[in-house]
């Protein structure tokens, strides 16, 4: 242990004697590996593809990435390194809003910027706001919001809700509750990274539900659709775009189509900034984005705008430069409420089929200009 | 609460039993007969997995894929035997302990380098997707019958094999006394390789079956395995029959648990604190059962030795 902690002050002494660079140091812990990697790995791309595309201005950020394997003990060592050892300036990345809460708080504390690409979990959103947090995605709920609003749209009356058990879960079955105005067949939660929901299924197909809402990113999306479409329930799916995002889909396949789910964020979304985004990223990696790759993407781009106007030293410079978000979003209208989360359109899509590639196409609005519910509680 | 529920879920408790006893199998083998902690075993239940993804991904055949699972498993684990295993027969637990968590993370990341970290998502063969009629209105999927049907014609050939064949004495023999059968002139080298594959080859197709209706990806194997040992420390340390009894009280303990155990809570709390106390305690079932079981039996229901 003796020798560990020797290291690291080494380490820190010669990161510290290091001539620091001018511009701006932004650790990522991000998951790459394991069940959830696809929203990392698409998070990343997102963001390194914007630094590349801003030329000089994007080579001024020194941009460090880190695997959390999804686990919140890895994810705190990481940014302990970063900040004590690599002396970043602004961190990123969080995939897991468990893992936020466990790193934001402290990484907030100490004096970084935290720009959340992805995560955003209540906590951090009303009573626990920071003036140096930063939320690039959405309050968790936004998309269940928008599903619920969507499910009364679409005449449902009798939903069978489920979601994993940890912090975006329990936002997500608030959210949608909070604005889906039916009975509920069902409410269940399932483990983080479950992969077998045949348990789940039988509960579905027992419950006399009219739907079934679901929020399950990454792998354990793709094993829920598969086993779904397997089990022979064939009542009508409604989620969150995380269920049926671009990496999900290609798994996952023909049983996916004409699915609806709600995004803040689409492919098809008719706006110079996210044609250029389509278009460079499919060049650059040789597939479709996905929407945690939007978010990526426009997390680097806030960076970016907040760097041209003031220096990262200067912090309430630079944070009065990032709430401006004076940056052309992927997704069109974007700016941020008193609590630092987006005020944004969040759209219904629909699953189709292009060629032989699964994607998604909007065909409406679920709710214009939405904040979230939990800005009055933010004291800044 | 309909009938038609409670028998999809015993199904499904039934199809994760199955799952659970083609690991066990092998890991009580390995255990009985040559007296050995093999921690590396899901790893074995991985390599069966990612051989299947690999090969059903060229060939386009999920037969082919789980041919070659056990072909992988297997010589996976007889390779292992030889090269590391072999060595640690007379060493003591700790030692083993060591070595074969070293091989986890030796498996883990040559597949990690060979595939990434990314999961492998494998297709139904078009003969099993989609879910059958059974009888009484139930409807269920194909493939998980076709798991619980597979774990049977498991246990009737490791019955057979144990039971009824020279091979099979030979290894009851090689578990009572090693010393003997080494002096009757049975080469008990090559016995315990022979019974380091079959345990291995066992895992590879659990692994298969698993990845198929899951996914595939590292790590997989390291939550199995630790269910597959409460499995034989239940049923009893190198015990076919135990691990067979074990897996599937295990799997359908923990299968209901989790599906009704919140339920039965709600009839006397408010709903969200039943789900909570329902769902804690589901998880922690199965521990409960080992406990319960280690203190009446502690040799395990089938197990000889105490």
């Amino acid at each position: 242990m003796k020798r560990i902690l020797t290291g690291v002050a080494a380490a820190a002494l010669i990161a510290a004697g290091a001539a620091q660079a001018e511009g701006v140091k932004v650790g990522m812990i991000t998951t790459l590996s394991g069940g959830g990697a696809g929203l990392g790995i698409d998070v990343r791309d997102g963001f390194q593809l914007a630094l590349k595309m801003a030329g000089d201005a994007g080579a001024a950020v020194d941009l460090v990435v880190e695997d959390d394997q999804q686990k919140p003990d890895v994810a705190v060592q990481l940014a302990d390194k970063m900040i004590q050892a690599e002396q970043v300036d602004v961190l990123t990345g969080i995939i897991w809003s468990n893992l936020a809460m466990a790193v934001v708080p402290a990484a907030t504390a100490q004096g970084k910027f935290y720009l959340s690409p992805n995560a955003g979990p209540s906590a951090l959103a009303g009573a626990n706001c920071h003036p140096n947090y930063f939320n690039v995605a959405w309050q968790n709920d936004n998309l269940h919001e928008a599903a619920g609003a969507y499910a009364n749209s679409a005449g449902f009356t009798n939903s069978f809700i489920l979601a994993p058990n940890y912090p975006a879960g329990t936002d997500a079955l608030a959210g949608y509750k909070r604005f889906y105005e039916g009975a509920l067949a069902g409410e269940v939660y399932t483990q983080l990274g479950q992969t077998d929901y045949a348990g789940e299924i039988a509960q579905i197909r027992a419950s006399g539900a009219d739907s079934v809402f679901f929020f399950l990113p990454g792998g354990m999306g793709i094993a829920f659709m598969k086993q779904y479409a397997e089990s022979g329930v064939d009542i009508p799916l409604v989620g969150p775009a995380f269920s049926f995002d671009q990496g999900i889909l290609q798994a996952v396949g023909a049983a996916a189509l004409g699915v609806k789910n709600t995004s803040q964020w689409s492919k098809d979304l008719d706006n110079a900034a996210n044609q250029a985004f389509v278009a460079a990223f499919q060049e650059e990696y040789g597939r479709l984005p996905s929407l945690y790759a939007s978010q990526g993407y426009d997390t680097a781009n806030l960076l970016l705008s907040a760097m041209a106007k003031a220096d990262v030293a200067d912090q309430d410079a630079f944070r009065a430069a990032l709430e401006e978000a004076d940056f052309a979003s992927t997704r069109g209208d974007f700016a941020f409420n008193s609590n630092h989360h987006p005020i944004q359109d969040i759209y219904v899509r629909e699953v189709i089929q292009e060629g032989d590639v699964f994607t998604n196409k909007v065909i409406g609005v679920a709710l214009e200009d939405r904040g979230d519910a939990y800005a009055d509680q933010c004291n800044m | 609460m309909s009938a038609l529920l409670v028998a999809e879920q015993v199904l499904n408790g039934l199809q994760y039993g199955m799952m659970l006893f083609l690991m066990a199998a092998g890991l009580t083998l390995v255990f009985g007969v040559m007296g050995l902690i093999n921690l590396a075993h899901g790893a074995l239940y991985m390599t069966g997995a990612f051989a299947c993804a690999a090969v059903a991904a060229a060939t386009g055949s999920f037969w082919l894929g789980l041919a070659a699972s056990l072909a992988a498993a297997a010589s996976a684990g007889a390779l292992v035997e030889l090269a590391v295993i072999r060595r640690l027969y007379a060493r003591d637990h700790l030692d083993q302990v060591l070595a074969t968590f070293a091989l986890i993370l030796v498996f883990s990341e040559t597949t990690r380098w060979l595939f990434g970290s990314f999961p492998l998502y494998l297709s139904l063969p078009e003969a099993l997707s989609g879910a059958v009629d059974l009888p009484g209105g139930l409807v269920y999927p194909a493939f998980r019958l076709a798991i619980i049907g597979i774990g049977f014609a498991v246990a009737v050939f490791l019955f057979w094999l144990i039971g009824r064949t020279r091979l099979g004495i030979r290894i009851r023999a090689g578990e009572a006394d090693r010393e003997m059968i080494a002096a009757l002139g049975v080469d008990i080298g090559r016995l315990y390789t022979l019974v380091f594959a079959l345990g291995a080859a066992l895992a590879g197709l659990a692994g298969a079956l698993v990845g198929t209706i899951q996914s595939v990806q590292v790590g997989m194997g390291e939550p199995v395995l630790i269910l597959a040992f409460v499995v034989i420390v239940i049923g009893g340390i190198g015990s076919i029959r135990g691990a067979l009894v074990g897996a599937l009280v295990v799997g359908m303990t923990d299968t209901l648990g989790k599906a009704f155990l919140p339920q039965l809570f709600a009839l006397a709390m408010e709903p969200s604190a039943a789900r909570a106390v329902g769902s804690a305690l589901a998880s922690m079932l199965i521990y409960i059962l080992m406990a319960a079981v280690l203190i009446v039996r502690p040799q395990g229901l089938f197990g000889a030795r105490a």
